[in-house]
C-alpha cells in the first residue's frame, strides 16, 4: 500500500491539475460567450454576400466563367485547413485534421494551415504545406481572411491548383460540433439552387462578367472569415466542455484519493495502537 | 407619405444602418449613383468614396471602403468590407496612416517595388484621405 505521504502528494498534484482545468473552462466558457457575439454578427455579412452570389450564380450559367463550375477537373488540390494554437480542447484539431486527411485522400493536395496544431500535424505527415499561418486562431480580422482567400484565388487562377477546399468545424452548438468541408472554388452553382432564381431584369453595373469578377474574391473572403469565426466559437466550445469533464474527473480522483488517504491513516493509527496495547499488556504480564 | 427606400448596410463585423430613408447616394465604380424608392433591381460594384443618406431633408454621411450594392424589392442593401460614421472615426489614427501611406508611396516611387506594395499603400492612402474628409465636412 502507498504512503501517507505519497497519497498526500498525489492528492496535492491532482488537486492544482483542477484548479488549473477549472480556471481554463470559466476562461473558456467568459471568451465562448464574446464569441458567439461576434459569430451572431458576421451571420448577416454572410447571408448577403451569399444572396448575391446565389442570384448571380443562377446567371452564370450563361456566361462560362471560369470561376464557376459544376464538377472540378483535375486532381490538384488546395485545401485551407482550420484548427487552433493550442490544444486542450478535446478531439477538436484531430477532428478537423482527420477529415482533411479524407478529403486528400487520392488528390494531389497542397496545404494552407491556420494554427500551429494543423501545421505539426501535417508536417509529421509530410503533407507538402503551402504556407502556413499560427496566432490568428483567437485574434483574427477580416483583413486574415482577405489574405488566405485572395492566395488561394491566386493559386486558382494562375491554374497551380484546379480547386480550393475549405476544412473547418462547423458550430452546432455549445457542446457540439462537428468539422465539415466545403468547396471554395469553382464554385459550384448547384450548391444555391433554390436560393435564388437568375433574374432577367437585374441590371448589373459595369457589366455581369465584371460583378462576377468582383464578387467571387469578396464570397471567398467571407467564407474563410466565416470559417474562422466559426471555428474560433467551436474550439471554445470543444475547451469548455474538455476541461468541464477534466474537472470532473479531477474531483471524483480526489474523493477516490481521499478515502484511500484516510483509510490509510486509519490504518497507522489502528497499528499504533495495537502496538501499544500489545506492548502494555506484555509490561503488566 | 411618399414611398421610403429601405437601406442596409452590412459590413463584416456589424449592420451599420438598417433603417428607411428618402434617397441613397453612393459612388460606384462609374461614378455617384442615386437610389432612389422603387429603383430597378441592380447589382454594382461601389468604390471607396462617401455614402450619403438623405432622409426628410437631412443628410447623413459615412465612408465606405468599397463592396457592393444591391437593389431588390425589399430596398438597397450594401456589402462592404468596412463602413463608418464619421464620428467613429480614429481622426488621430486616419492622419497617421495617411503619413505612413505617403511615405510608403514616396520610398517605393523610382524604386523596384512590387506592384502590390504600391497598390496598398496607395489603397491606404485613398482610405485614410477619405476618412480625415469625412470628419472635415461635419
Amino acid at each position: 500500500m502507498a504512503s501517507m505521504r505519497d497519497i498526500k502528494r498525489r492528492i496535492k498534484s491532482v488537486n492544482s491539475t483542477r484548479q488549473i482545468t477549472k480556471a481554463m473552462n470559466l476562461v473558456a466558457s467568459s471568451k465562448l460567450n464574446k464569441a458567439k457575439a461576434r459569430l451572431e454578427g458576421t451571420k448577416p455579412f454572410a447571408e448577403e454576400t451569399r444572396k448575391v452570389i446565389a442570384e448571380i450564380g443562377a446567371a452564370a450559367g450563361r456566361l462560362n466563367n471560369p470561376l464557376f463550375a459544376e464538377e472540378v477537373k483535375g486532381n490538384k488540390a488546395l485545401v485551407i485547413v482550420l484548427t487552433g494554437d493550442k490544444g486542450l480542447c478535446g478531439g477538436y484539431n484531430s477532428n478537423v485534421c482527420k477529415e482533411t486527411q479524407a478529403l486528400c485522400e487520392g488528390k494531389d493536395a497542397k496545404l494552407i494551415t491556420v494554427g500551429t496544431k494543423g501545421r505539426d500535424y501535417f508536417k509529421r505527415r509530410s503533407v507538402p504545406i503551402d504556407k502556413s499561418v499560427v496566432g490568428i486562431s483567437e485574434h483574427f480580422e477580416f483583413g486574415d481572411a482577405v489574405a488566405l482567400g485572395e492566395r488561394a484565388l491566386k493559386m486558382y487562377k494562375e491554374k497551380e491548383v484546379d480547386a480550393v477546399y475549405l476544412v473547418s468545424t462547423k458550430y452546432i452548438s455549445s457542446i457540439s460540433s462537428a468539422p465539415k468541408s466545403i468547396r471554395l472554388l469553382p464554385v459550384n452553382p448547384n450548391e444555391f439552387e433554390g436560393e435564388a432564381k437568375a433574374d432577367s431584369l437585374v441590371l448589373y453595373e459595369p457589366s455581369e462578367e465584371a460583378v462576377l469578377e468582383y464578387i467571387v474574391p469578396k464570397y471567398v473572403n467571407t467564407v474563410i472569415y466565416g470559417g474562422l469565426v466559426e471555428a474560433s466559437v467551436c474550439e471554445l466550445g470543444a475547451r469548455m466542455t474538455a476541461m468541464d469533464a477534466a474537472t470532473d474527473n479531477a474531483k471524483e480522483m480526489l474523493d477516490s484519493l481521499n478515502l484511500l488517504y484516510n483509510r490509510v491513516r486509519q490504518g497507522a493509527i489502528t497499528n499504533e495502537i495495537t502496538e501499544i496495547v500489545n506492548g502494555s499488556n506484555a509490561l503488566s504480564q | 407619405m411618399a414611398n421610403k427606400l429601405h437601406l442596409r448596410v452590412v459590413t463584416p463585423t456589424n449592420i451599420l444602418i438598417d433603417d428607411d430613408c428618402d434617397m441613397v447616394i453612393m459612388k460606384t465604380v462609374d461614378g455617384d449613383t442615386g437610389v432612389l424608392y422603387g429603383h430597378q433591381p441592380l447589382t454594382t460594384i461601389l468604390d471607396l468614396g462617401k455614402l450619403r443618406i438623405i432622409d426628410e431633408g437631412k443628410e447623413k454621411d459615412s465612408t465606405l471602403m468599397g463592396g457592393f450594392a444591391k437593389v431588390n424589392s425589399e430596398g438597397l442593401t450594401i456589402i462592404t468590407d468596412a463602413a463608418e460614421w464619421p464620428g467613429d472615426i480614429d481622426i488621430e489614427r486616419a492622419k497617421e496612416s495617411k503619413r505612413r501611406a505617403e511615405e510608403r508611396l514616396k520610398a517605393s516611387d523610382g524604386r523596384d517595388t512590387s506592384e502590390i506594395d504600391h497598390s496598398r499603400a496607395e489603397a491606404a492612402l485613398k482610405r485614410a484621405i477619405l476618412r480625415i474628409d469625412i470628419t472635415g465636412t461635419e
